[in-house]
């Protein structure tokens, strides 16, 4: 501010020099003058830079902030609100997002403080010379908002038009580089040439025009402060013949019209910046206001029970219009049970075990978990006492240790290791380098599939959890490994329960209870044998996999 | 040297728009001349108030009006000037889009294997954005600041040579400054630059992971984690911007100290009369006006280096070497389904052998089952068979001929695939079914569907065959991807098959009711399976068991196994249970 203030003092200081230094022929005033000058400019630099300060720490601040708040609004998120709005873009908007925020908040403190200012500072100064050349600014400074404001608004749903292109362009370019295989073996090469020159045409076609509107801010704003000028000269003119005015202070008066000029040229091109961030702003915006659908209820205690599980005419629905994923589930699981739930591909076995650990809630009806609703229990006891172990084996860089602490920070090397021996992974985390201090890259790359599956569930075992879930997460282990583990299972305590989801019925045969489930309703309940004779889906599993392994 | 032959690269692209070029240039003189003019009025028009009752009104009306016109001038010009640059810029950037795009689909797969997609994508993409922001700002600001800076130059020479000495001799201060500036602010940039990748890493898997982080309830330790890399990179982030702010108010005292210095020599000078007041008032503007070029060519320069540099990746993009160039008259191929491999050599790396003397006869109508343990060559097998990379040394045949000797076209015609990563373009499901035959009715899609068992999950989403299926597929199951992969094939059905572990993730119950229709349709077509499932083997004519390579055994099941060696070893530790 005050180095908009030194700006605007200077042309006054000009006409000084002129109006009596020259008239005069003191030249000791006019260095004096110049004294002034030096002065105010070096003044200027230090105000600048405290600004300068103040808005980088202010812009990285905020958005320092805003990550962190969004990293906790993501944490509080239920599984259904991640599915429904997704990990990649949560991902941008925690990323480049917060960035254009960022950018743009220390813009518009750089800018937006000083020209304003600047604007209306010189439109003040113009008056204290003489209120009626000045009136020349009153005109000038509201047309030429106007100019600046009412093309901000024209190239603004452009801007937003633009960037959803080049999002389409990224994509098709992204599919065509995964998908290149699909694309020779189909022998189209030269249809998605096109595809992809006809998404880049409207992409450029798109910037053109954008391009030309937001170009014309410029010489409409040259146009209107030359004009300004024109009319400081003829009114000027009049009021020097007058008497009123000196030369000098015309000169500082076509001096602050064409700082009104330079301030605004910055200011236009500061608007498409401010505009993308306002964007990212509103998608920031966006993820910070998704509700969390889920509240917790302040149940902490297990009371003595023996039903794990019990579903009570359970339905599921994913969204609105979807079809039920659950169809009217009803069984109950007592504690110290192995469990298997078998099915076909969709058939909602992943959406039965989501409901137990209450990843999702149920649409219609009752869960029961350790004999009270899921909903009472709070979000600390349902974690260390219902465990999951995902389909998808994710591990986080760091070491061995450090993804098995995740599950029990307290752990002893003594725990550790009895979790990797009952998941089978013992032998291979010996063999490692550094055994369990050994890295593990991002996203655990560099471990074989059936090695990440085996270090997943060895971390579950360490919560040592009353329900143990096993989300088709023995997929990628071969059938000595799986059969191996299968029997580790079998040595925990006896009140524990164990619940297996699978494909393969080798893997669930010997559970105490067998849920059959097609198409989102369950068709069978009941031990190996007893499904076999009573339930179709069951035999027709079986049967398709003992052709595959028998003999 | 190289980046001059860049550059000349870049302008051959400009070259289609040399009618743009020259108008741009034309206005940009136009636009700069005027620009200089405008001074030179108004001092004209000051002179013309000598004082109270000296103003001659004439003289002043006459300067002032120039000015209008010659504002009026500038306007018509620049709007021109900024219309032809943004043609040129965006169809230049389009241009080289576009180039590249095509480019991507006639690279050898040995060049997208060992390339990072995201790195490809930049080039196409990012780079080609850059080399127009760069041209952009190059055509907008070079031509009119080196106008403005010799124009302005002559015209102070003509007033006065003292005053423009000053100006020369100064001015050039306010580069060496920001030069000075921007070499200490790299340093924090690059720390900058580092702690985000590392934040964005961070983000990436605790997003990606959020699941399990809620899981286990470690939502506050994470935090924490995160909390540690936020702040790094909010210092580092707040050296870098305060720091690089802190060219603009320096290089701007700089231009005051000069803007002061003007005023004080040309006040001076003034007073003993060497000029008038007039002239005093066009030196001051002058002074002003000449430093703005010049940190606006340093922006252009750093921006055209920026560009030049981006414009190298792309053109080492388009320069790499092209697949080999198709046969002018291809023989075409009979449809038979033979498939014979003699000596065929193949190594991805020359120092690495990998496919050594392989041999195989297969007859119209076989299954051929592969099997072999990870990385043991059966997806190279593949790259070959579909001739994704070209054999070192001997020759696949394909009903005889030389699959060298016909298009690549002709012979991807000949197999339908299903490969192990499932992929499906962004669009509605029927326009994924219906890829390979675009103009199939309603009746085959849904025909094809049925066989694939995909319909009935079809029906029941939400808008049916019209649903649109999200990129990357994030909508559908692993299992519900396949089985697309398996009704788009279904459609075309072409003469051979090739399915690479297309089976793996769907389960039991749907894998038989696939199978089944893939019995139906592998009847009297030759198949290649690279397969994992017992049922699949067991069925095959022909067992290729690979190892390094290498066929080590071949024939079916049972004399496979009778013959104890390589496949029962790997059946019965793959296999056999309980």
């Amino acid at each position: 501010m005050l180095e908009a203030t030194f700006d605007l003092l200077v042309p006054l200081v000009v006409a000084d020099i002129i109006n009596v230094g020259i008239t005069s022929d003191d030249t000791s005033y006019i260095l004096i003058r110049f004294g002034i000058l030096i002065a105010m400019a070096v003044l200027g630099l230090a105000c600048s830079f405290t600004a300068q300060f103040f808005s980088a720490n202010a812009a990285t601040g905020t958005s320092a902030g805003l990550r962190k708040k969004l990293l906790a609004k993501i944490q509080s998120l239920s599984f259904s609100d991640l599915d429904r709005v997704g990990t990649s873009t949560l991902i941008t908007r925690m990323t480049s997002d917060v960035n254009q925020v960022q950018n743009g908040i220390n813009m518009f403190l750089r800018l937006f403080l000083r020209s304003p200012f600047i604007v209306f500072g010189a439109m003040i100064m113009a008056f204290s010379i003489d209120t009626q050349v000045a009136s020349v600014f009153a005109i000038v400074i509201p047309v030429l908002f106007v100019i600046v404001f009412g093309i901000m608004r024209l190239t603004n749903p452009l801007y937003k038009r633009l960037q959803k292109q080049v999002d389409k362009t990224t994509v098709t370019t992204r599919e065509n580089l995964s998908g290149v295989r699909v694309v020779r073996a189909f022998g189209k090469e030269r249809e998605e040439t096109e595809r992809f020159a006809a998404e880049s045409q409207t992409l450029t076609n798109t910037q053109v025009k954008v391009g030309n509107i937001s170009a014309l801010t410029n010489p409409l704003t040259y146009v209107v402060i030359n004009l300004g000028i024109v009319g400081i000269l003829w009114l000027g003119a009049k009021r020097v013949d007058g008497g009123i005015l000196l030369s000098g202070d015309v000169i500082a008066l076509v001096n602050y019209l064409s700082q009104v000029l330079i301030e605004l040229v910055k200011l236009a091109n500061l608007i498409v910046l401010l505009g993308k961030s306002v964007v990212s702003m509103n998608r920031i915006g966006q993820v910070l206001d998704v509700a969390p659908s889920m509240s917790y209820g302040e149940q902490t205690t297990l009371s003595d029970t023996d039903e794990a599980v019990a579903f009570n005419n359970v339905c599921l629905r994913y969204t609105k219009n979807a079809d039920n994923a659950l169809e009217n589930i009803s069984f109950t699981i007592k504690r110290g049970q192995t469990v298997g739930v078998i099915g076909g591909t969709g058939s909602g076995k992943s959406s039965l075990v989501g409901l137990i650990s209450r990843f999702y809630d149920a649409t219609e009806g009752q869960v029961r978990v350790l004999g009270n609703p899921v909903q009472a229990w709070s979000k600390e006891f349902l974690t260390k006492h219902v465990a999951v172990v995902l389909q998808r084996a994710q591990l986080f860089s760091g070491t061995i240790r450090s993804n098995l602490a995740i599950a029990n920070p307290t752990a002893t090397d003594e725990e550790m290791w009895n979790a990797l021996r009952l998941a089978q992974a013992e032998e291979f985390v010996k063999a490692l380098p550094n055994g369990l201090d050994a890295p593990v890259e991002q996203g655990g790359r560099n471990l074989s599939g059936g090695q990440k599956q085996r270090l997943t569930i060895a971390r579950s075992l360490l919560v040592n959890p009353e329900i143990l879930i096993l989300d088709d997460s023995a997929s990628a282990l071969d059938y000595a490994t799986d059969a191996a583990l299968r029997k580790a299972l079998r040595e925990l305590p006896k009140e524990k329960t164990v619940i297996i989801v699978s494909q393969r019925t080798s893997t669930i045969r010997h559970a105490d209870l067998i849920l059959t489930l097609e198409d989102g309703n369950l068709v069978g309940a009941g031990t190996h044998e007893s499904l076999l004779e009573t339930c179709e889906t069951y035999r027709e599993i079986h049967e398709s996999m003992t052709a595959k392994e028998d003999k | 040297m190289n980046k001059l032959s860049t550059l000349k690269r870049i302008l051959s692209y400009v070259k289609p728009y040399k009618l743009y070029v020259i108008t741009s240039f034309l206005c940009a003189l136009v636009t700069a001349g005027a620009g200089l003019l405008i001074p030179i009025f108004c001092g004209k028009a000051i002179d013309y108030m000598l004082g109270a009752g000296q103003v001659l009104f004439e003289e002043v009306f006459r300067f002032a009006l120039y000015v209008a016109v010659a504002a009026i001038v500038i306007a018509l010009a620049q709007q021109l000037l900024s219309f032809c640059n943004n043609k040129i810029t965006y169809y230049v950037s389009r241009d080289l889009r576009n180039a590249s795009s095509q480019k991507l689909h006639s690279l050898p797969l040995s060049y997208l294997d060992t390339h990072p997609s995201g790195d490809i994508l930049s080039r196409i993409l990012t780079d080609s954005d850059t080399v127009s922001d760069g041209l952009l700002m190059g055509f907008s600001q070079l031509f009119t600041g080196i106008i403005t800076i010799i124009g302005t130059l002559a015209i102070m020479l003509y007033y006065n040579l003292a005053i423009t000495l000053i100006v020369v001799i100064l001015t050039p201060l306010s580069l060496f400054v920001a030069s000075f500036i921007a070499k200490r602010t790299h340093r924090y940039f690059t720390a900058q630059a580092s702690a985000r990748g590392k934040t964005t890493a961070l983000i990436n898997e605790l997003v990606d992971g959020q699941k399990v982080v809620q899981a286990y309830g470690s939502e506050e330790q994470t935090m924490q984690s995160f909390d540690v890399l936020n702040e790094e990179l909010k210092n580092t982030s707040l050296k870098a911007t305060f720091f690089s702010s802190l060219t603009n108010p320096s290089t701007r005292l700089v231009n005051n100290i000069v803007y002061a210095g003007v005023c004080l020599a040309s006040a001076l000078f003034t007073v003993s009369g060497k000029i008038t007041i007039g002239q005093l008032s066009v030196f001051l503007s002058y002074a002003s006006q000449y430093a703005k070029p010049f940190n606006e060519i340093s922006g252009v320069v750093t921006e055209l280096q920026n560009a030049l540099a981006c414009a190298e990746r792309i053109f080492e993009l388009l320069d790499a070497p092209e697949q080999t160039a198709e046969l002018s008259n291809p023989k075409q191929l009979s449809g038979g389904g033979r498939v014979e491999l003699n000596e065929v050599c193949f190594r991805y790396v020359p120092e690495k052998p990998l496919i050594e003397n392989v041999n195989l006869a297969a007859r119209a109508g076989q299954r051929i089952a592969i099997v072999g343990k990870t990385g043991c060559g059966k997806t190279t097998l593949i790259n070959l068979l579909m001739r994704f990379y070209d054999v070192n040394a001997g020759a696949i045949c394909v009903d005889g001929v030389d699959i060298r000797e016909t298009s690549r076209k002709t012979l991807r015609a000949q197999y339908g695939m299903v490969l192990q990563d499932t992929w499906l373009k962004s669009g509605t499901i029927r326009e994924n079914i219906a890829y390979g035959k675009p103009e199939a009715s309603e009746e085959e899609i849904i025909q094809a569907a049925k066989k694939a068992h995909a319909h009935s999950f079809i029906r029941r989403m939400p808008n049916g065959y019209e649903t649109v299926i999200t990129e990357n597929g994030d909508n559908l199951s692993a299992g519900q991807k396949q089985l697309l992969c398996i009704a788009r094939v279904m459609l075309c059905l072409p003469p051979m098959l090739i399915l690479d572990e297309a089976t793996s993730s769907i389960d039991a119950r749907t894998e038989i009711r696939i199978q089944k229709a893939f019995k139906e349709m592998m009847e009297g077509r030759t198949s290649f399976i690279v397969a994992h499932r017992l049922s699949t083997i067991r069925e095959a004519d022909l067992i290729l068991a690979m190892d390094h390579g290498k066929i080590v055994e071949q024939g079916n099941h049972e004399q496979l196994l009778q013959k104890g060696g390589f496949y029962s070893q790997l059946y019965n530790s793959q296999f056999a249970v309980e």
